[in-house]
């Protein structure tokens, strides 16, 4: 006996490599998404009764297959757009053992194509690759069900109608593509390990996926060290998840208690991250990921190495020069030389509607005892953020003055 | 292949070229048709005069109705556009990059109905 949750679990794992196969294999995501659907629904019928067979992906892909196929001929009379599938699959031999791989990096590059709106790309990706619901992407992002689902329909649309590749970039193309599929993974981990706004401070949902879909990347392209680097920096982030909150409140990093901090997870980002220092050719994710094993490598918050942290950020101001991470390097100044010099660097900064620019002026000034200045800038941190946690922590701060 | 309107866009009030930097783009732009040419994947390209010789013409109700000028008071127009065709959107932005360095404008590029 195999439950319905069970079964569900198993085609949300396999969603990513069975649409994708079914998207070269008929040429129209649509009829690939219908086509999966229909195989979930045999699966719910025949392994609640006979179990999970062997090989679930190609049994869900086989069967997807037989479903499409059949449906291409009953519609294709009336729809052109089932004609033009039939056509495709007529030329294109099934091959089950083909390069299935290939075909979800294929889609990874379709669904996070430059000339998509960003919102597009995550849901898109979630949508097809992550095998989320509409609804569950909907809810993820605060948006309704009937804006996100025209956010993807349109999306589709456009991959039709525009003639957006279903293509792995070539040799040249790919550096500049990849960054793009990059930014998508990290901004839904992001989203997760932050939330912007809503009840939940954090969408654990939301860093697994971006997470899962990370490691499905690194398997794909195991010799780009920009993939490893982000993959190593969401898993040294994600390790300290179960100490970042207390109570609904924000525990900031030097507070956090080191002992719930996920070693597994720390391990396997830690080697990454060695792995990336050998291959010797940095980029903006690998950078971060090492600041992040500096921070998990250290036993107390004050064992910290400060100085290598401001030297990686040094680094990482060099290859992307942005205010945001020349406030970071001017924390780890502060840590190093003290509040003053920090201070000095952050106001240099423009960056006001920032809240965690407001925010570490705030600790400056506290660590100065400057308690009126302090409390203004927590104030204006608070005015710039909707995240109940973060916002409980500033409060408290504040407070305390 | 796709076929894909490359449409170059211009705004409202926006400095028109003169002199020598009309020739510079009238070279590159040459050289560009050419290319296109050689490569069998031109369709169709042409400049058009300036946005104040535009006739409306709406023949939606009983009786015609002709004015002068465009529809709507548009901040943007269309100084010119290709045809061009393209095996899919990638091929298509690579020749979009190489038109709007040629005509030194914004290009858009729309893809048309495939029937």
């Amino acid at each position: 006996m195999t439950t319905d949750l069970e079964i569900e679990r198993i085609f949300r794992e396999e969603h990513g490599r069975v649409v994708a196969s079914l998207i070269r294999r008929f040429g129209d995501i649509d009829v690939a998404e219908d086509a999966a659907a229909e195989a979930l629904l045999a699966a719910v019928e025949r392994w609640s009764v006979d179990g999970v067979p062997p090989n679930p992906g190609g049994w869900l892909t086989t069967t997807a297959v037989r479903k499409g196929i059949d449906k291409i001929r009953r519609e294709s009379h009336r729809d052109a757009k089932y004609q033009q599938a039939l056509m495709i699959a007529d030329d294109t031999p099934h091959a089950p053992t083909g390069p299935v791989e290939d075909d979800r990096l294929r889609l990874i590059f379709t669904c996070c194509h430059p000339a998509l709106a960003p919102e597009a790309r995550v849901a898109l990706t979630l949508r097809l690759l992550g095998g989320l619901t509409v609804p569950e992407i909907a809810s993820a992002f605060l948006v309704s069900e009937t804006t996100m689902g025209q956010r993807i329909t349109r999306a589709k649309k456009k991959i039709a109608a525009a003639n957006i590749p279903y293509r792995v970039p070539s040799a040249e193309d790919l550096p500049g593509r990849l960054t793009g599929v990059l930014a998508v993974l990290y901004l839904v981990f992001n989203e997760g390990y932050l939330a912007t706004s809503g009840p939940d401070p954090m969408r654990v949902d939301l860093t697994a996926e971006a997470i899962r879909l990370g490691r499905l990347l690194r398997s794909l392209l195991p010799t780009e060290p920009e993939v490893a680097g982000l993959l190593a920096l969401m898993l040294l982030t994600d390790a300290r998840r179960a100490a970042r909150f207390a109570d609904g409140v924000l525990v900031p990093l030097t507070e956090q208690d080191r002992a719930t901090w996920d070693p597994a997870e720390i391990d396997e980002g830690l080697a990454l991250v060695r792995e990336c220092l050998a291959v010797n050719r940095p980029g903006s994710y690998q950078i971060q990921a090492a600041v992040n094993a500096v921070h998990t490598s250290a036993r107390t918050a004050a064992d910290t190495d400060w100085s290598q942290i401001a030297a990686l950020y040094g680094q990482l101001l060099a290859i992307t020069p942005s205010p945001v991470v020349a406030l970071n390097r001017a924390v780890a100044l502060s840590e190093l030389d003290g509040p003053a010099v920090g201070l000095a660097e952050v106001d240099r900064l423009d960056l006001p509607t920032y809240h965690l620019w407001h925010s570490t002026r705030a600790e400056l000034l506290r660590r100065l005892d400057r308690p009126d200045a302090a409390r203004a800038a927590y104030d204006a941190a608070l005015a710039l953020t909707d995240n109940a946690a973060e916002r409980a922590y500033l409060t408290r701060r504040r407070d305390e003055l | 292949m796709t076929q894909y309107m490359f449409s170059v866009h211009h705004e409202v009030g926006e400095e028109m070229p003169s002199g020598d930097d009309v020739q510079r783009m009238f070279t590159q732009v040459d050289a560009f048709n050419q290319k296109v040419t050689d490569a069998g994947i031109w369709v169709f390209a042409g400049g058009l005069e300036p946005i104040e010789t535009t006739t409306t013409v709406d023949a939606t109700g009983s009786e015609p109705i002709i004015t002068d000028g465009p529809f709507t008071e548009a901040k943007e127009w269309i100084g010119g556009f290709w045809v061009l065709e393209a095996p899919d959107l990638d091929a298509a932005l690579k020749l979009a990059i190489e038109a709007s360095a040629a005509c030194e404008g914004r290009v858009e590029v729309r893809p048309f109905q495939s029937e």
